[in-house]
């Protein structure tokens, strides 16, 4: 399953400091979207209130609204717990359990929904995941060894196969390749590729390459100023971002004039 | 007693960061380096002759108990009759208090760490941190003044109803200076080692562990047991073991509040003893071979703490592979 993202008119502060400002976009099903943009314009802000991870920062907050194929995220009575079951998150440094096993690592999140779970079912839903998530040839042998130990593009796949486990509508992954070396980023972007031919899947990204190369549409965030808001500053196809840019800003930034 | 390393912390990439600078950098000249070391080492050797030191003294003093007649003991049996009863008592005591503490140390650490609003984190934490600043007489003397007679009424409900069960065989003592009083107040002392310990311990979880069982739609609940608890493990272990430790040395406040006597299987009657108790009891007036006899019952004591502080080593380094120290 794979689903729309409408966001209108989001505003995020912590505490008191606009951090995001008037954030209107749409994210298309179905397609890799990347956002990019300098150094605390607020992507991560941005993304995390994608799936109401935000609110693990105190005092963090938003106004206006998310909508998940025109159901509202901030709605009343809508449980945060859920929405992240619906929207996954992969984060910038791979984050696996560290004393959980490979297979228990992957089956984390799911045994949450879903407690009694077969044996054999488990075991099915650990092969699907680690084979979507291309992890399968390099773990099958050592599923039982814990997820600490692969290498960190390894466990950045296993922090992919757990979040698909959990069979999410959208993906939200933030700079997953920064912490990686050349050849496991490459493996991480191949995944990426054929990721979105299920899920919605939204990355944000500072490699320009990167997001050339994965990305259908780019999203390009920017501040005017430290204590000032990020805001949206240009919504295309990415090959029109990079190539043929509106706003003077965005041309600055993919052509590497500042940022 | 011996104190266990709290998990080690964060050891993320301690390991390299520590290797690292040695020797290398602007400020670590050679000879800094050198004395250093040395005072380290001076160190270590001076502790390790105090704690030999100890323990020559204590083996030295209780040597003539060894092969010593049964008539000249305490009671007149032999050593063995003397001291099972007050290791019972000591260990009896030790383990209520941390059945008790134990729950309750660990549920409000995670209380002041998880789920406390910031404004009352902060208080709850240090009245807590206060607790361990009262001295264990203010404790014996509260507990014998003031819990002893108003538990009275507990120990007459359990004695009719659970007499069946031996540890509440009543009658139950009418002034309540029991060992389960004695253990309610060793539970109390201990609750902030377990609480402030398991508390720093819980906040040390890495958040990025904790948002990544969030993102994956756990609940706050299912974060702490996916996370926090297992990366404290090792850490709540440690914790409970040092109030174990202080629970079997404790003097002052079982002495105050047991009116101690023989062995009693009955937890609400009164009798039984510990052995720091007994000593500190008989200390005073005690010469020749008495003497001799106590001091032994110490190196007892001195041996119980040392097997559960190995105890406790050994647990938490079978956790180290999945302690999360190596992520
Ligand atoms: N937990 C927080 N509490 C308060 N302010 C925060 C917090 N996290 C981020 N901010 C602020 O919000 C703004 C946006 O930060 P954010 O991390 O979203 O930027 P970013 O675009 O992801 O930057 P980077 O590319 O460096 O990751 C910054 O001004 C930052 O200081
Ligand atoms: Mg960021």
């Amino acid at each position: 399953m794979s689903k729309r993202i409408d966001v209108e008119s989001l505003n995020v502060y912590y505490g008191d400091f606009l951090a995001v400002e008037d954030v209107n976009i749409q994210i298309d099903p179905r397609a890799v979207t990347a956002f990019i943009g300098p150094s605390g314009c607020g992507k991560s802000t941005f993304l995390r209130t994608l799936n109401r991870m935000h609110e693990v920062v105190p005092g963090a907050r938003v106004e206006g609204k998310v909508n998940l194929d025109g159901e509202d995220l901030y709605g009343r009575g809508v449980d945060p717990v859920r929405v992240r079951s619906q929207v996954g998150m992969v984060f910038q440094r791979p984050n696996p359990f560290p004393t959980m096993s490979i297979r228990d690592n992957v089956l984390a999140g799911a045994k949450l929904n879903s407690r009694r779970m077969s044996r054999s079912a488990a075991d099915e839903l650990v092969e699907s995941s680690l084979r979507g998530a291309n992890l399968w040839e390099e773990v099958k042998d050592r599923l039982g060894k814990p997820g600490s130990g692969l290498s960190g593009g390894q466990q950045q796949r296993l922090c992919i196969a757990r979040t698909i486990a959990v069979k999410p509508d959208v993906i939200l992954m933030d700079e997953p390749c920064s912490a990686l070396d050349p050849i496991s980023t490459l493996a991480v972007e191949d995944l990426i590729s054929e990721l979105q031919e299920e899920y919605t899947v939204v990355i944000v990204t500072h490699n320009m390459q990167q997001a050339a190369r994965v990305s259908h549409k780019t999203a390009f965030f920017n501040i005017a100023g430290t204590g000032k808001p990020g805001r949206l500053i240009e919504y295309a196809p990415t090959q029109e971002i990079f190539n043929n840019p509106k706003n003077q800003a965005t041309e600055d930034y993919v052509s590497g004039r500042f940022g | 007693m011996t104190r266990i390393a709290p998990t080690e912390p964060e050891t993320g990439e301690a390991p390299a960061e520590r290797r690292a600078p040695r020797g290398a950098g602007p400020s670590g000249s050679p000879r800094q380096d050198a004395a250093f070391s040395g005072l380290a080492l001076g160190a270590s050797l001076l502790i390790l002759v105090v704690l030999a030191g100890v323990a020559l003294f204590l083996c030295l003093q209780a040597w003539p108990v060894v092969g010593a007649p049964a008539e000249e003991f305490y009671g007149g049996e032999g050593f063995l009759s003397y001291i099972w009863p007050l290791v019972a008592g000591t260990l009896i005591a030790a383990a209520i208090a941390l059945v008790i503490a134990t729950p309750v140390g660990v549920g409000v650490a995670l209380y002041i760490s998880h789920y406390a609003p910031r404004r009352l984190a902060k208080p709850v934490g240090y009245v807590i941190d206060l607790l361990a600043a009262i001295p264990s007489i203010i404790f014996g003397a509260w507990g014998a003044s003031v819990l002893a007679p108003r538990i009275v009424p507990l120990y007459d409900w359990l004695g009719a109803y659970l007499g069946f069960i031996p540890i509440f065989a009543g009658p139950a003592s009418a002034t309540g200076k029991t060992i389960l009083t004695a253990s309610v107040v060793l539970g109390i002392m201990i609750l902030p080692i377990i609480t402030s310990m398991s508390r720093e311990i819980f906040q040390q979880t890495p958040v990025l562990q904790q948002e990544a069982a969030l993102g994956l739609g756990a609940t706050r609940w299912e974060m702490v047991r996916m996370t926090v608890f297992p990366f404290a493990r090792a850490g709540i272990i440690s914790s409970v073991m040092l109030g174990l430790g202080r629970a079997l040395g404790e003097t002052m406040a079982v002495t105050l509040v047991l009116s101690g006597g023989p062995f009693n299987p009955s937890l609400i009657q009164s009798g039984n003893q510990t052995v720091a108790s007994e000593i500190a009891l008989n200390f005073p007036e005690a010469y020749g071979f008495r003497m001799n006899e106590l001091i032994a019952a110490g190196l007892v004591l001195f041996l119980i703490t040392l097997v559960v502080n190995m105890l406790a080593r050994f647990v938490v380094s079978r956790y180290k592979e999945f302690s999360g120290a190596n992520s």
